[in-house]
């Protein structure tokens, strides 16, 4: 289908296909066995550009919209989750950034995060605060002209790995979520630690470890905003997000759609192929309907952003539940039509299936984003009354 | 340093077709690619030009008007600048006159170091290379495998043979002709092609770089086609039976009946 994508974002889509086709497929299943993060494919999402997308053009970056980011995200996630959310993850972490940072701070990281020189991660969920993200408890003390920080972070994607993490840690616990801020950790700070690196179901490429802070001293500067801001700093940088994971879904469950419609062409049962089996044709068509129509509406959703619109969470969050749970769906059917074969780890599929299940997971699990439409939905209709 | 890399643009093919009316390539239908050892060249001069960002690296070609294709493709990899022959007069370049051309060319851009792929997968001779080394009257190292090292006004490479490699320190300016062991090219970034877009390549005809009519073109060619066909493909069969002992010693007969195997 046409989307009306600009010359440029027909450049970039095609540029990141290249990305997944020559760097990346070859490699993600050895990566995926082996539960190793690649530098090498990050280096060559560097060398691209890549990292400069999101990044303001008077930052060093090429200041593209939402549905650019949308547009490579689906192209790395049809060869590879693991990658596109080591890549995604980044971003995350450089919209607090991006969004509330002074312009010293932006002119101190953006350049490098744009060049791909530093990668980047956002450090919310701990033991005790993951639905609730309210109930961090790391906390960061004011004394003199620095803060000391101390708790641990669970579950960070890229910790370890990226040399500059935007963190969220309690100024004044008293406050409850008014009481938190946000702050830019850099990797080497003395009382900065890594934990230990977690061994997941799916997108095993990319890299999950605890951050730990036991008197980790920062400069003052540090802070992003104002004390108090942080859990606003949360909400807005996930809103910005979101509809990436949807865009996410739609790349995995284009490539188990295509691994599948290839497998059924091929399998001889019954003296023909099975795609000649009307049953299966059937699973087929629903799998194709299913990702044309989330990917019309992530790009929808891309596009109200890129309007500038001030307030796009009720939509970010429908992308992102709807786009992940169909990508459930067409993996697990994937794996049906391939039968035993989609089984093995010979095919692609059952890794598709075991990664696209993260999405309905993390950045707010599902459960969460329907009670922020729900919630959207009792505002909006409070406000017409 | 200052770098040029020559480049050819080739149909994008490894199985060409050949019209047999014609008897000459069937070039409709099959898109145009900068040939891929070319693209061991480019990096080759990037990735120098990574560690000298004062470096200057130049992509040259000749061609029609629609090889400004390939120049752009190398403007998006990271290429400075290029520069494209384009004239009837250029028409029929044997590999001697385009390796004049090229020359005439590279002697204007001026250079320390010419890059080119070891041959194009299209012509298949690894003659413009080092023939472009002696119209410009300097040394040449051909299949070059690694850089080992750049000092001031020298060079030393490793150089691939049939039996393992030559270690070669040659002065500078040199051309190297490079084998695809060298390195891994890169992708194009954004930045890049967004560059090559705007980007305005210079066209030069035989006047602008100064070429001899003589030496230009079919007039500079010493090389001529007095035919051109495609093999005929002869495929004969034939069944051999017996104990296996016997079957070996009738393929061993065969094979020394055709003169694969020396007799005795």
């Amino acid at each position: 289908m046409d989307h009306f994508l600009t010359d440029d974002q027909k450049m970039i889509q095609e540029l990141a296909r290249k990305i997944a086709v020559e760097k990346i497929m070859p490699v993600r299943a050895e990566l995926d066995e082996k539960d190793e993060f690649s530098w090498d494919i990050v280096n060559a999402l560097a060398q691209s550009d890549m990292f400069s997308l999101f990044v303001p053009e008077e930052y060093g970056g090429l200041g593209k919209g939402s549905l650019d980011m949308c547009l490579v995200i689906e192209e790395l996630s049809r060869a590879c989750i693991g990658v596109s959310t080591t890549f995604a993850a980044a971003a995350l972490g450089t919209y607090p950034l991006i969004l509330y940072g002074t312009d010293e701070q932006k002119k101190k990281y953006l350049p490098e995060i744009a060049a791909g020189k530093k990668l980047v991660a956002f450090g919310l969920t701990e033991a005790n605060a993951g639905s609730d993200a309210g109930g961090v408890q790391t906390t960061a003390r004011l004394e003199g002209s620095e803060y000391v920080l101390n708790g641990t972070k669970q579950w960070i994607t890229n910790g370890g790995e990226a040399a500059i993490n935007t963190i969220i840690a309690m100024t004044d616990k008293t406050k409850g979520a008014r009481g938190a801020s946000a702050f830019v950790v850099e990797k080497g700070t003395p009382g900065f630690t890594f934990g230990k690196k977690e061994h997941k179901m799916g997108i095993r490429s990319s890299v999950t470890r605890e951050l730990v802070f036991d008197n980790c001293r920062i400069p003052r500067e540090n802070l992003i905003s104002r004390e108090g801001m942080g859990f606003i700093i949360a909400m807005r940088t996930l809103d910005q997000s979101r509809v990436g994971v949807g865009a996410q879904g739609v790349g995995v469950a284009q490539a188990a759609l295509d691994e599948a419609v290839k497998f059924a062409r091929q399998r001889i049962q019954f003296e023909k192929p099975i795609s000649a089996i009307q049953a299966v044709q059937h699973i087929l068509a629903d799998m194709a309907t299913q990702v044309e129509v989330t990917r019309a509406f992530v790009y929808a959703v891309a596009r109200h952003i890129d309007t500038g619109a001030k307030d796009f969470t009720k939509e970010a969050a429908m992308a992102k539940v709807f786009g992940s749970d169909m990508a459930m769906r067409v993996t697990i059917d994937a794996v049906q039509v391939m039968g035993g074969s989609g089984y093995m780890k010979e095919y692609p599929a059952e890794k598709m299936m075991r990664d696209a299940k993260i999405l309905q997971i993390y950045e707010g699990t599902n459960q969460i984003q329907r009670n922020v439409i729900g919630q959207a939905l009792i505002k909006e209709a409070a406000r017409h009354k | 340093m200052k770098i040029i890399v020559c480049i050819k643009q080739v149909p994008d093919t490894s199985e060409v077709r050949i019209n047999p009316e014609t008897n000459t390539l069937i070039r409709e239908g099959v898109p145009s690619i900068i040939n891929p050892y070319d693209l061991h060249a480019i990096e080759a001069a990037l990735q120098i030009k990574d560690q000298d960002p004062a470096s200057t690296v130049t992509a040259l070609t000749m061609g029609p008007p629609h090889a400004e294709v390939a120049l752009r493709d190398a403007i998006a990899l990271g290429v400075d600048d290029a520069a494209l022959l384009t004239d009837r007069a250029f028409a029929g370049s044997d590999t001697w006159a385009t390796a004049y051309a090229l020359a005439k060319a590279a002697e204007k851009i001026g250079f320390d170091m010419i890059f080119c792929g070891k041959q194009a997968i299209d012509g298949d001779t690894a003659q413009v290379g080092p023939e472009m080394a002696e119209f410009l009257n300097i040394p040449h190292i051909a299949y070059v495998k690694k850089i080992e090292k750049i000092e001031t006004g020298k060079i030393t490479v490793h150089r691939l043979m049939d039996d393992g490699y030559d270690v070669l320190e040659s002065s500078l300016p040199l051309l190297m002709t490079v084998v695809k062991e060298l390195n891994t090219p890169r992708l194009p970034s954004i930045k890049g092609k967004m560059r090559a877009k705007k980007i305005e390549i210079r066209k030069w005809t035989r006047q602008d770089i100064g070429a001899e009519d003589s030496l230009t073109g079919l007039n500079g060619s010493p090389t001529r086609v007095s035919n051109i066909f495609a093999p005929v493909i002869k495929k004969e069969r034939k069944t051999i039976t017996g104990t296996p002992d016997e079957m070996a010693a009738q393929i061993l007969d065969e094979l020394k009946a055709l003169h694969c195997i020396q007799p005795g």
